[in-house]
């Protein structure tokens, strides 16, 4: 697995048994608050949400015998960062195929940091109707909320400190399940990285001799 | 009466005598007093110029002064400093002026004009026909007599066959040179470049180079039935010079020129540059295969001179979309660094070439003084540099004109001294020097 | 790396296949916020564009509008006097009054072919060309491509006939560009008096509509400009329609899943027969729709991006 640019894997914090149990374990925490089944749906946010929420699903549809519908968020155009991030980000769509209002949403993540994502997924789903409840399940949850936003339902709560980058591995998106903690390699600087050089206004140009 | 000059240990360039080699040049009284090994002073000011070439004082056949009439373009002022600046000596004025110069009034306003504010010789091209409009001849004779060197119609074609041989004709009479821009209008209407695969990728519409082949054809073939003289203006297109090579076979009295910007640039200026008027004039860049022909017109002597048809704009002609701009680009302070840098430097001239295409054979398609060191020549000396390097920068220019393609090229060779009738007009000489 | 590093988008020509993929992707990408009950995201919130049309179109401007509003940018649309010399203003002051207002972007349609390359030497804002001219007109390529890739699902290898006025026709040019970029095969049909000097080099060329149209995945009619008869280009519409018209028994000639575009307006019964413009094969209408789309993944790519230079 090719990690993120100057960062190298300090410690597993799940091998994939760990991450199997803990899907579990969240599924059946969906089943008791939910008793009354049939208006929940699981929306997972693009890209590691998605298979997540479709794991979720299959799992609360074992215990509770009633299989939720799923959907998809892409939330790119409801990103606030899109002016400093490197590149435009590849759209992967939406798809929620199914009727909103009124229904409990179920928003899947793998891991929850600042809260922006989250805050733009709201929006998203809000545009697509109105939610009776919407309520939020993650894989991990990092701290360092940057907006109020908590988890409903979290496998597992990790401290980091903001030089991290807790990346979750999926079968169906990387070809194993874990969750490993990176750090920053040794050496490199701090800095955030910035947008990408795009175009310069087209100077005049010096034909520079031989 | 201008003060006695030696330029002491220069390389004199002078095709005229065929001469080529260290020499001291002695000008006094206004004209060339004697050139000679190791002359001494006698009481002349001394200037150093060794490691420089001396040569005949150069001579632009085809420059646009703007005045009268559009002195925000340029006026004789500013354009003979351009011309000072660029190595030049004299300047021939083309009379699409406003008014146009068709009278020996408007002639004689001019030569007063120069003789105030002019740093360089301005001699007065009248027009063919009166306020160049292709049909009535203009007054030949005063034109003569007030001054003028040659007859042009130039920004404008003349159209009618009849009317070129009329004024071919007519001519003859007071041995003037008749010189056409030669285009077919209806095949160059709304044309902005030159037609071709650019002008199709671009979206913008052509003239073929057809358009000047047709009536410099058609010019030679006048010539030789009235025998009168034609040069051919700004000669662009391969089927061009072949046909003034074909008059010259024959022996028609053909002349023709070619600009630095036909020379060296191509209609691919205009894709690349992105749609920049600096690349537009009229006639147009035209494809490497015709470039190539003029280049090699050049070289065999169809060619007689390198003319530059210095065109100052305004910033406002300019700066607007590329099928509303002027045509036109400057040329006077350009020119000579170009030819030296690539041309001679290049290896497609040898330096005597260049200097006998800018100096000893514009003069004689014209009939003009000058042109030659020879003693009791003219006192008129450019002295170039051959190893300066200078980048081209518009907004130092001495023209009011911005507008040339050649902006930021960086040249090796150019002028460092520029002498008219034994008066040092500009410098910019290399080093400490007296 | 940026999937679109330009800043504008003056025409097809100076793109790599990439870019122009990326452009396609994105507007496949966006397609379902055209479904949505909401049919608004919030990308492009606080961005100003300006669309400066100095020809008459509805069709492109309208199209833009949308796009725009979709995005949640704010939309200013000017219909400027044909010509600057007529009007008096030249086309920079409009351009430097405009740049008061700080657009993101300015979208231009402009007789001149190198009007938006003007704009761009003069002005601060990304700049989109909606038509320069006989020079390009990306949009319109782009879109046409989106329409042959969603209904045959691919574009390389394809045998794509542009039949009309090449001469005057910035979408052909536009179109060769792209096509060709993209792996499919051209072919261009006019008589010799509508076909452009040195464009042999690009796309090969026939006199014969029967000859473009033997094997066509798609065929582009062009509109004829009937004002641009009055230059002794052709002799009269009717020779046009008789030679070089799409009529049924012509299409026959082609695949029989062949589709048919065009950019529109149309002379009906002078390029096209009516049977064929409203006939099964023609995408006309999806074109419409694919190009909202093209439009909106342009201002996303330009706008919603890495900080502009």
């Amino acid at each position: 697995m090719g990690w993120p640019a100057g960062f190298q894997p300090r410690q597993e914090l799940m091998d994939a048994e760990r991450l199997g149990r803990t899907l579990a374990r969240m599924a059946h925490e969906i089943v008791e608050r939910h008793p009354e089944m049939s208006r929940l749906a699981f929306v997972g946010v693009r890209s590691r949400g998605v298979p997540l929420a479709r794991r979720l699903a299959t799992l609360v549809g074992q215990a509770s015998g009633s299989e939720p519908r799923v959907g998809a968020l892409d939330i790119t155009l409801y990103r606030d960062d899109l002016t400093t991030i490197a590149a435009q980000p590849v759209m992967k769509g939406t798809d929620v195929a199914f009727p909103i209002n009124g229904s409990t949403v179920v928003l899947v993540d793998d891991v929850l940091y600042t809260g922006r994502t989250v805050r733009a997924a709201l929006d998203e789903l809000i545009d697509f109707g109105r939610p009776g409840r919407i309520e939020l399940a993650v894989l991990v949850d990092r701290g360092h909320r940057e907006f109020p936003i908590c988890a409903d339902y979290a496998g597992s709560v990790i401290a980091t400190s903001r030089d991290e980058i807790v990346q979750v591995l999926l079968k169906e998106e990387d070809g194993e399940d874990r969750v490993v903690l990176l750090e920053r390699e040794a050496g490199r600087p701090k800095t955030r990285r910035g947008p990408a050089p795009r175009e310069a206004r087209p100077r005049p140009r010096s034909r520079k001799q031989r | 009466m201008s003060p006695r000059l030696l330029l002491k240990g220069g390389r004199v360039v002078d095709p005229s005598q065929g001469l080529d080699g260290e020499r001291d040049v002695l000008l006094a009284d206004g004209v060339v007093a004697e050139v000679g090994a190791r002359l001494a002073p006698r009481g002349a000011q001394v200037l150093d110029v060794s490691g420089l070439v001396v040569c005949p004082g150069f001579i632009d056949l085809h420059t646009h002064l703007r005045e009268p009439g559009r002195e925000d373009k340029e006026t004789v002022a500013t354009g003979t400093r351009a011309a000072a600046a660029g190595g030049f000596t004299a300047v021939c004025a083309m009379p699409n002026t406003d008014p146009v110069n068709d009278s020996s009034a408007t002639t004689r306003a001019l030569l007063e004009r120069a003789r105030s504010d002019a740093v360089v010789r301005v001699y007065p091209i009248g027009a063919i026909t009166k306020g160049s409009k292709g049909e009535e001849l203009a007054e030949y004779g005063d034109l003569r007599e007030s001054g003028c060197v040659a007859l042009s119609d130039d920004g404008r074609p003349v159209a009618s066959a009849r009317v070129m041989r009329r004024a071919l004709e007519y001519a003859r009479a007071f041995d003037l040179t008749v010189v056409d821009h030669c285009e077919e209008p209806t095949l160059s209407e709304r044309a902005s470049m030159n037609e071709g695969p650019v002008s199709t990728v671009l979206g913008l519409r052509g003239a073929p180079g057809a358009a000047e082949a047709i009536v410099v054809e058609r010019n030679v073939l006048l010539a030789g039935l009235t025998g009168g003289k034609v040069h051919i203006a700004h000669l662009s297109t391969a089927s061009s010079v072949d046909a003034v090579r074909r008059g010259k076979a024959r022996g028609v009295r053909v002349t023709a020129e070619a600009t630095p910007h036909h020379l060296l640039l191509t209609d691919q200026a205009v894709k690349e540059s992105g749609y920049d008027t600096a690349t537009k004039m009229n006639p147009p860049l035209r494809c490497d295969e015709d470039r190539r022909a003029v280049v090699e017109g050049l070289r065999d002597g169809t060619i007689d001179c390198i003319a530059t048809d210095h065109a100052p704009h305004t910033v406002d002609d300019k700066r607007v979309e590329y099928d509303q701009a002027a045509f036109g680009v400057v040329g006077l302070e350009t020119a000579v660094a170009l030819c030296l840098d690539r041309l001679v430097s290049a290896g497609v001239l040898d330096l005597a070439r260049l200097v006998a295409l800018l100096s000893h054979r514009p003069a004689r398609v014209f009939g003009l003084p000058g042109g030659s060191l020879a003693t009791g020549m003219p006192a008129d000396v450019t002295v170039l540099d051959l190893r300066r390097r200078r980048e081209v920068d518009p907004a130092r220019f001495h023209s009011k004109g911005r507008n040339t393609p050649f902006a930021g090229w960086i040249l090796e060779g150019g002028p460092a001294l520029t002498i008219v009738g034994g008066r040092v007009v500009w410098k910019d000489l290399p080093g400490p020097r007296r | 790396m940026s999937a679109y590093p330009h800043r504008h988008l003056l025409g097809i020509e100076p793109l790599e296949p990439a870019h122009i993929q990326a452009i396609l992707d994105t507007a496949d990408g966006l397609r379902e916020v055209l479904d949505r009950p909401i049919k608004k995201v919030p990308t492009l919130r606080g961005k100003t564009v300006v669309n400066l049309f100095y020809e008459p179109s509805t069709r492109t401007r309208s199209s833009f509008e949308v796009a725009q509003k979709v995005l949640s940018a704010d939309s200013l649309s000017i219909a400027a006097a044909a010509s600057s010399v007529q009007k008096g203003e030249t086309l920079l002051d409009t351009v430097k009054n405009l740049e008061a207002m700080n657009p993101d972007m300015v979208v231009i349609r402009h007789a001149s072919s190198g009007a938006p390359h003007f704009l761009a030497r003069h002005c601060r804002s990304a700049i989109v060309n909606a038509g320069d001219g006989a020079h390009e007109h990306p949009t319109q390529a782009l879109l046409d491509a989106l329409t042959l890739r969603q209904k045959k699902g691919r574009l390389k290898g394809l045998r794509v006939a542009i039949v009309g006025d090449i001469l005057h026709s910035r979408v052909a040019r536009s179109n060769v560009w792209l096509l060709s970029k993209m792996g499919a095969e051209v072919v261009l049909c006019a008589p010799p008096t509508l076909m452009p000097p040195g464009i042999e080099a690009l796309a090969p060329v026939t006199y014969r509509i029967e000859e473009a149209l033997e094997g066509a995945d798609a065929i582009m009619m062009l509109r004829i400009q009937t004002e641009r008869m009055t230059g002794a280009y052709f002799p009269s519409t009717r020779e046009f329609h008789v030679r070089f018209g799409l009529t049924e028994e012509r299409v026959r000639r082609a695949r029989r899943d062949v589709l048919i575009l065009h950019p529109g307006p149309m002379n009906r019964g002078v390029e096209i027969a009516s049977e064929v413009a409203d006939g099964p094969a023609s995408v006309i209408l999806d074109q419409v729709t694919n190009g909202v789309l093209v439009r909106m993944a342009v201002l996303y790519l330009l706008l919603g991006g890495g900080e502009a230079a």
